[in-house]
């Protein structure tokens, strides 16, 4: 660049000057952008990650600590004894038990249900399609607490067309407290958000070259057969995306929790951290790490809680510290975008 | 014979029925099935006795004169939902393209950067949001005489008061409601940025897939990146601007914390009242179906697709 034209002046100056000159522009011009980008991206994350950091330091604080003015962020006695109490009191591993259960089982589910029938609106031509997507799209705008109520009778006197009625005479099955409202529609794609699952795996085959599924019909494959030996494969980043959505979603739902199961009989962790502070203050004061006699501060639930949640976000953070590259990336290759 | 044979794209065609057969089932079994009967129940009082299932009994539209004219709270959930959504879905969206524009630059610490910015997916409208939103550790706190920021429910000293006065006392008497929808803004960040999770997401894919053929075309034209800015990626991803108003707007008005929300849930399921809060949920329902048909209206018409 420096030699180019280095005989020719201009005003009295070489051409040389000229271009070393705006080099050096543009290279201020692009630290200052990354400077600038730098102090934006610090701050959101630290908007993000304040209260993780918050709720951390307060769950490894010792007692004194929490009334200590002179502690704020780094705590002088660290203690694990919060974590002792609050798993006891949410009786963590039955809840972590609990929810994984349901999580893995709805989103292997939903994985296979939504997975289909994207395939089946993007690579098929058939009678009414427009109208059934536009359908799947319904599913998506309308909130599911408009049939909040309506749901939550189906599934306390569940029937089939009055088959149960017809067998035992009893008005349906009672179907709460139990995990098959969470099972039955992650199985028929009407799980959390199952529309955009579809909406996904759709976008992401549309997108896939059509020769691939004539070659395999004339190698003699059929039509599942080629979903599953040839389809499926370049599939695995949009899966990977859909996949991670239901785990969190699933995990972290709290509505579906508080509308079919009652934290007594089946507990899992959403409903057991709301359960929390209400636990923590059902137990006796020296049973939480209180001296004889002292009252309960509300610090001290502050504490509790922050405890309750980070235990409950520890799964997800694992979860996500593994796959967060595949989560980044493969949504830039999933085919949300069409 | 000839007119019932079919061609073979039909044949296949009919196996595509199989494929949406779950969706078709699931639709019709925990969807339509709910829907029409949320309909029919919003026009009853639901009595249920304990063995022999549940009863109706017919009230007009007794539940719908009910929660406009007797109940204390419906009426005004109901506008401050409203109100809520119109100030906060712009300033999300114009949050999350920047936030994914920012995230599309290449500079060292992407991955770190992205992976923090994603992290309210995780964790937004979990566990973590819900210990945010109680209002016993909100109170615990303020009952132990802190300073409580009471939308991330932690101490902090830093409010817009500051820039508030600054900017009133800089700006003419009459922008004062525009200064205060920016600070507003900036008070509110927290919630906003956790609310911005899944669209910089969509963004950021969208940004992806603009085709960098026409920014070269465009750079060896002479054009600048703020040319750039307006002429290429805005028109592009427009289409997006209306997937993700979509989305906001659902999300808003459905979030766990929407009073409106915790409202139903206390009307149908502590106190019972399923055909009340079967009413009381279409007509929020038929409102945002509203709002939203106009707003994607309006903004259909502004929006590009390249084809």
């Amino acid at each position: 660049m420096a030699n180019i034209g280095s005989g020719i002046t201009l005003r009295g100056r070489t051409v040389d000057y000229y271009a070393k000159r705006i080099m050096s522009f543009e290279r201020l011009k692009r630290w200052a952008w990354a400077i600038v980008r730098a102090i934006l991206l610090i701050g959101i994350s630290y908007i993000i990650l304040y209260p993780i950091i918050v709720q951390f330091t307060q769950a490894i604080m010792s007692r004194e600590d929490m009334f200590d003015a002179t502690v704020r962020f780094i705590p002088k006695n660290v203690s694990l004894h919060n974590f002792v109490v609050v798993i006891n009191t949410m009786k963590y591993w039955e809840a972590l038990l609990n929810s994984s259960y349901i999580t893995l089982v709805t989103t292997v589910l939903q994985l296979i249900s939504c997975t289909l029938a994207g395939y089946g609106f993007a690579r098929f031509k058939f009678w009414g399609r427009e109208i059934l997507f536009a359908l799947v799209i319904f599913t998506i705008i309308v909130p599911p607490q408009t049939i909040t109520t309506s749901l939550y009778l189906h599934f306390r006197y569940f029937d089939i067309f009055g088959i149960i009625n017809f067998f035992t005479g009893k008005r349906g099955l009672n179907l709460i407290d139990t995990v098959w409202p969470f099972f039955l529609p992650a199985a028929t794609c009407m799980g959390i958000r199952n529309g955009l699952y579809i909406f996904i795996m759709r976008q992401f085959f549309r997108g896939m070259p059509k020769e691939l599924e004539e070659a395999a019909l004339v190698d003699g494959c059929g039509v599942f057969k080629t979903f599953y030996l040839i389809m499926l494969r370049p599939a695995v980043p949009a899966l990977t995306t859909v996949l991670l959505f239901s785990v969190v979603w699933q995990y972290n739902d709290i509505f579906y929790v508080n509308l079919f199961l009652n934290v007594t009989k089946f507990r899992v962790m959403t409903s057991a951290l709301q359960m929390l502070p209400v636990d923590m203050l059902a137990l006796n004061a020296s049973n939480v790490g209180l001296e004889q006699g002292a009252t309960v501060n509300p610090l001290d639930r502050v504490r509790w809680l922050a405890t309750g949640s980070i235990l409950s976000l520890i799964p997800l953070i694992v979860l996500y510290i593994f796959a967060q590259r595949y989560f980044v990336e493969s949504i830039e290759r999933t085919g949300i975008v069409g | 014979m000839r007119r019932f044979s079919l061609s073979l794209e039909q044949r296949r065609g009919i196996k595509g029925y199989a494929f949406i057969s779950p969706f078709l089932i699931g639709f019709v079994m925990f969807f339509l099935y709910p829907f029409i009967h949320s309909v029919i129940l919003s026009f009853h009082t639901v009595d249920i006795q304990r063995e022999s299932g549940y009863g109706l009994i017919w009230e007009g539209l007794e539940n719908y004169r009910y929660m406009f004219r007797v109940d204390p709270d419906y009426n005004r959930h109901l506008v401050a939902s409203i109100q809520n959504m119109f100030l906060n879905v712009p300033i999300i969206l114009i949050f999350s393209f920047f936030a994914a524009t920012l995230l599309n630059q290449k500079f060292r610490g992407r991955t770190l950067a992205r992976a923090i910015l994603f992290l309210p997916v995780i964790i937004s409208s979990g566990v973590v949001m819900r210990f945010q939103d109680d209002p016993n550790a909100l109170r615990s706190l303020l009952e132990a005489g802190l300073s409580v920021d009471p939308s991330t429910g932690a101490q902090t000293g830093l409010r817009s008061f500051e820039l508030s006065l600054l900017l009133n006392q800089m700006l003419p008497p009459e922008m004062t409601p525009y200064v205060s929808y920016i600070t507003g803004a900036v008070d509110r960040i927290y919630d906003l940025v956790n609310a911005s999770g899944v669209q910089i997401l969509v963004f950021l894919a969208a940004l992806q897939s603009i085709p960098p053929s026409m920014f070269e075309a465009s750079y060896i034209e002479g054009a600048t990146g703020w040319e750039n800015f307006w002429k290429i990626t805005f028109p592009m991803i427009s289409s997006w601007f209306l997937v993700n108003t979509v989305y906001s707007i659902v999300d808003t008005f459905t979030a766990y914390s929407n009073p409106m929300m915790i409202k139903l849930q206390r009307v149908g399921l502590e106190q019972q009242q399923y055909g009340r809060a079967s009413a009381m949920a279409w007509v929020y329902f038929a409102i945002i179906m509203l709002l939203m048909g106009i707003i994607l209206k309006l903004m259909s018409k502004r929006v590009f697709y390249y084809e």
